[in-house]
């Protein structure tokens, strides 16, 4: 076999190439030969479509991406921002930390298992290229109709591969969210959030700079799985099913297969070169594999690299140069190391059991070169490659938002009568989207490591940093796929208030957030109204809560055939907590407490989960965020925290108050007996943002609802915890036993 | 003299750090031993933690059962050095034959994460000693294979003998035979649990602090050796 070489290309300009398989507009093929003055070679045709792939380039979002920059909030606290593997905040006392959330949609859909157990894998190596030790994760996952068929091989799947990545590795999981809805049946989403902690020294750079510097490649052998999965796969919609058969079926070897134990090794094994001073530059392999890191070192860098593809290490050695640069084998890195470090760097790398092979220098030449059995394959510019083409596409209002938002909840049937209040209640908590996760959650292991405080079903997953000074951080994720498609610009900060909330409801205070931006197909000019109003909803919304977004990921193309899925940011925010002893959990534990609803209620029944789960409707407009109350809200939860004011606190969301005191109840196993003022339809269901329910420590009244007054937050006395029922005075009380038959027995009897 | 406490860690090993902060909680010095050394560093007592060696893509344990640790570790347990595996450490005990039987897959297939009860039965281990008799305490289980099988004859003579160290409160909770949550070895020294005793050290970041008492044990137990 020999390979198409860059002498080849020169003298025949007229060779057809297969661009449009590989995902390549026909103006995206002409650029690449304008820039290069020739055709491409097949290995740098591979190294474009993978680059230049919706996925890796973020080339229809990066034009609106902008905003999460210009509209920033001045931060000191942020080291490194976005652009970067992942941001890193400063949280004090000389630590660092970096997050993000990543999706794995695509390949979750077509091989569950591997799809999410390689989505973990992915955003750890992520956070894990920036110098820190990955310590968390979080999984935000969203499906079909939880009794549809197609759920119950995608979902048990799913949930399943993050169990056997996740706890492999040895990572807690400590939060997330489950959601269903149809418009996810043939597009669920799996995003996967990771966080790591450094301290501030420790900070990577992904960057080859040097000439004469070595440039390792260190983990699994490269194989045959994953090729393309950044551009056939993931930028790239599904079709229907009845046009395309087993479409999915097709693009399973897309999929990547993951190995946890290796990477459980490649991460003591860097944490360790790390240690050692032994690194110039470092980058995970994740989409467009050996592709991308190379032309995105080179890049970073001021030079180039020269890189002799035969001394990648392979599975396979049939693989060709195009496919050992597009495969996407799991559980790899790239180094760049002096010459003078490169035996110390093996040295560990042995100890660990970790395969790591010099593979090419850094040059200073400025091109990135690559050779195979003696011939140039590739010649570029690697910026060329890691740059890629901007698109402004066309963006029009939905035409059908008018008639959606015309038609508001305001005529559909309410409960009118105290039992039938109490059926709303226990149709909410025993709908798949209320119920308890258990199922889910019992299957991932979130003690390891013993520094987990709180985790799910709390607010916010809450972790010890320091055992000494008791220094934590806090985490959750929101995203409400309904408000967003009802209003995405107000969804989006909805979506953003709620995770913002809920890490406040643990004491903590929120300092940044991270982003995973699910949409539809950018070619539909709707979609791309929805994005632009979502990223624009996002980034003023940040401003308007003085914190930075310090990184994210877009995942465009979720729909199948024309049916797009509903705009769906997932909004990660990481909060930092002076002392974690003094954190807040949901349950009501103590007795005699008072119970206090903090927050104002209006009448906000667009996309709420009554309206959705009792109706089946979709319509009117979502609750109107309201991010100056969330700020107060938090400065007082916090305030709350650290004088021992408060026994829970607990954060209001869909199903609103009624949910939260149940939620509350079956916690603490511990009832509570409260009236509410006004309409008890609004007051127990509706969705009004910005809103908390806590139990004051007993003989703290005062003192709190003084703290209240002085921040401005509305609280609203409603009752007192206590007994084995849930009541609510002159309208239904409800046994805790019946509660929590109602909420623990439906994801066991649909998933069991 | 400080008590030295042995903390193995084997590729793939993940609760060799909860395991170290267990012995330093209870006031011990916890010691890295290293799967490719045969040194125990003059340690007073050993634990193999939890984790996925090797990946446990074979059968759980049954690599790290032949590592060069182990080699140094069979022939320490047969002169009386005590020996506590958790979880993945209960699983490469059993693949070392240093306890009999054999951990499989939880009856439902699914792994499990949740805290258990389990009560002391066998107080006679240095592992179990400052229990009261019948003691229940509250710990971790969180296993994919944690199903204690054996044939008859072995269940019969660990039950006969004694050698039923924790049974799990509550019935059945992922198909081990008797409800069986660990086991001892015919001279005592040498325990093998499922559950998870140094994820219950500390309220605020674990199942409370049912779990100390076995590190309190051998702190005791040692000393007095």
């Amino acid at each position: 076999m020999t390979a198409d070489s860059v002498a080849e290309a020169e003298v025949t300009p007229e060779r057809e190439q297969p661009y449009a398989a590989l995902g390549l507009t026909n103006a995206e093929y002409a650029l690449i030969i304008s820039q290069l003055g020739r055709r491409p070679t097949e290995s740098e045709l591979a190294i474009y479509s993978v680059m230049w792939s919706e996925h890796c380039s973020y080339k229809s979002s990066r034009k609106h991406l902008r905003q999460f920059g210009e509209k920033a909030p001045p931060s000191a606290a942020l080291l490194a921002g976005i652009g970067q593997n992942a941001g890193v905040v400063d949280i004090g006392q000389g630590y660092a930390v970096t997050f993000k959330i990543e999706s794995h949609n695509h390949p979750s859909y077509v091989e569950p298992f591997q799809g999410a157990a390689t989505g973990v894998g992915g955003i750890v190596r992520d956070i894990l290229a920036m110098g820190a030790r990955p310590v968390a994760i979080l999984d935000s996952l969203r499906f079909g109709p939880a009794d549809a068929p197609d759920t119950r091989r995608v979902l048990p799947g799913v949930v399943a591969g993050i169990s056997f990545y996740g706890n492999c590795l040895g990572l807690p999981n400590i939060g997330g969210e489950l959601a269903f809805d149809p418009c996810y049946a043939g597009n669920p989403l799996v995003n996967a959030l990771c966080v790591g902690v450094m301290r501030h020294g420790d900070l990577q750079v992904a960057a080859a700079d040097g000439p004469g510097n070595q440039v390792i490649l260190l983990g699994s052998r490269t194989g045959p799985d994953g090729i393309g999965g950044a551009s056939v796969l993931a930028s790239a919609t599904f079709g229907a099913p009845s046009e395309s058969g087993n479409g999915h079926l097709a693009k399973r070897p897309s999929v990547q297969v993951g190995d946890p134990f290796m990477e459980k090794l490649l991460v003591e094994c860097c944490l360790e070169l790390y240690a050692a001073e032994l690194i110039e530059g470092i980058q995970d392999l994740g989409a467009a594999g050996i592709a991308c890191a190379t032309a995105e070192l080179a890049a970073g860098g001021e030079g180039g690299m020269r890189v002799t593809l035969d001394d990648v290490p392979l599975r396979d050695p049939s693989l060709t140069p195009a496919e050992i640069l597009m495969s996407e084998s799991q559980e790899r890195m790239m180094a760049v190391v002096t010459p003078a470090s490169v035996e110390a760097f093996l040295k560990v790398c042995r100890k660990w059991d970790v395969e790591a092979t010099v593979i090419g220098e850094v040059t200073g030449d400025g091109t990135l070169t690559m050779t195979w059995r003696g011939r140039t394959v590739v010649s570029i510019p690697p910026r060329t490659a890691a740059d890629g083409p901007v698109y402004q596409r066309p963006m029009a209002r939905p035409a059908d938002l008018d008639s959606l938002q015309a038609a508001a909840p305001d005529g559909l049937d309410r409960p009118k009568d105290g039992p039938a209040l109490r059926a709303t209640l226990l149709a909410l908590l025993g709908s798949a989207e209320e119920a308890d996760k258990s199922w889910v959650t019992a299957q991932y292991d979130h003690y390891v490591r013993g520094s987990t405080v709180l985790a799910m079903p709390e607010d916010g997953g809450l972790l010890r940093v320091d055992e000494q000074t008791q220094l934590g951080i806090a985490l959750a994720t929101d995203g409400n796929g309904r408000y967003c498609r009802l209003d995405p610009s107000h969804g989006t900060q909805l979506a953003l208030g709620e995770a913002y909330r809920n890490v406040a409801m643990t004491g903590a205070t929120p300092v940044a957030v991270t982003n995973c931006l699910n949409f539809g197909s950018p070619e539909d000019p709707q979609v791309m109204w929805q994005l632009a109003e979502a990223v624009r909803g996002l980034a003023d919304g940040c401003a308007a809560l003085g914190i930075p977004v310090t990184g994210g990921n877009v995942s465009l193309y979720n729909q199948t055939g024309d049916n797009a899925i509903h705009p769906t940011p997932v909004i990660g925010v990481l909060g930092v907590h002076d002392d974690v002893r003094r954190r807040l959990a949901a349950g009501f534990t103590a007795g005699g407490a008072q119970v206090v609803l903090l927050g104002a209620t209006r009448e906000e029944f667009g996309g709420s989960a009554w309206a959705h789960v009792v109706h089946q409707h979709l319509g009117g407009r979502p609750p109107v965020p309201d991010l100056y109350a969330e700020r107060t809200l938090a400065t007082l939860m916090a305030a709350a925290a650290s004088d021992g004011l408060l026994a829970s606190a607990h954060d209001l969301s869909t199903g609103g108050l009624a949910i939260a005191l149940a939620e509350s109840c079956l916690r603490g196993a511990r009832g509570c007996r409260v009236s509410v003022a006004g309409d008890p339809f609004t007051a127990l269901f509706s969705e009004s943002a910005a809103r908390a329910v806590v139990s004051v420590t007993p003989g703290r009244e005062d003192e709190f609802a003084a703290l209240c007054a002085s921040h401005g937050v509305p609280a609203t006395p409603l009752g007192e915890t206590g007994g084995d029922t849930l009541t609510v005075e002159a309208a239904f009380e409800v046994p805790l036993d019946e509660l929590r038959q109602a909420w623990e027995s439906t994801l066991p009897a649909l998933f069991d | 003299m400080a008590r030295k406490v042995g903390i193995v860690t084997f590729p793939g090993s993940l609760d060799d750090v909860d395991a170290a902060r267990a012995v330093r909680l209870a006031g011990g010095v916890a010691v890295p031993l290293w799967h490719a050394e045969r040194d125990l560093r003059g340690v007073d007592a050993v634990i193999l933690p939890g984790g996925f060696s090797y990946g446990d893509y074979l059968r759980c344990g049954a690599i790290a059962a032949h590592s060069p640790v182990m080699t140094a570790l069979r022939q320490a347990a047969r002169a009386g050095l005590p020996l506590l595996g958790i979880c993945n450490g209960f699983q490469i005990l059993c693949e070392a034959h240093l306890l009999p039987g054999a951990l499989t897959r939880n009856h439902r297939r699914r792994f499990i994460n949740r805290e258990v009860t389990i009560k002391i039965e066998n107080r006679a281990t240095p592992w179990t000693a400052k229990f009261t008799e019948y003691e229940e305490v509250t710990v971790v289980l969180k296993s994919g294979e944690g199903a204690y099988l054996a044939d008859l004859a072995t269940i019969g003579e660990l039950e006969s003998a004694g050698r039923v160290v924790a049974r799990y409160v509550g019935g059945d909770q992922n198909g081990s035979l008797d409800a069986i949550a660990g086991i001892a070895s015919e001279e005592g020294n040498v325990v093998g649990l499922m559950p998870h005793p140094e994820h219950a050290m500390e309220a605020l970041t674990g199942a409370g602090t049912g779990g100390r008492r076995f590190f309190e044990s051998i702190m005791m137990t040692v000393l007095a050796r």
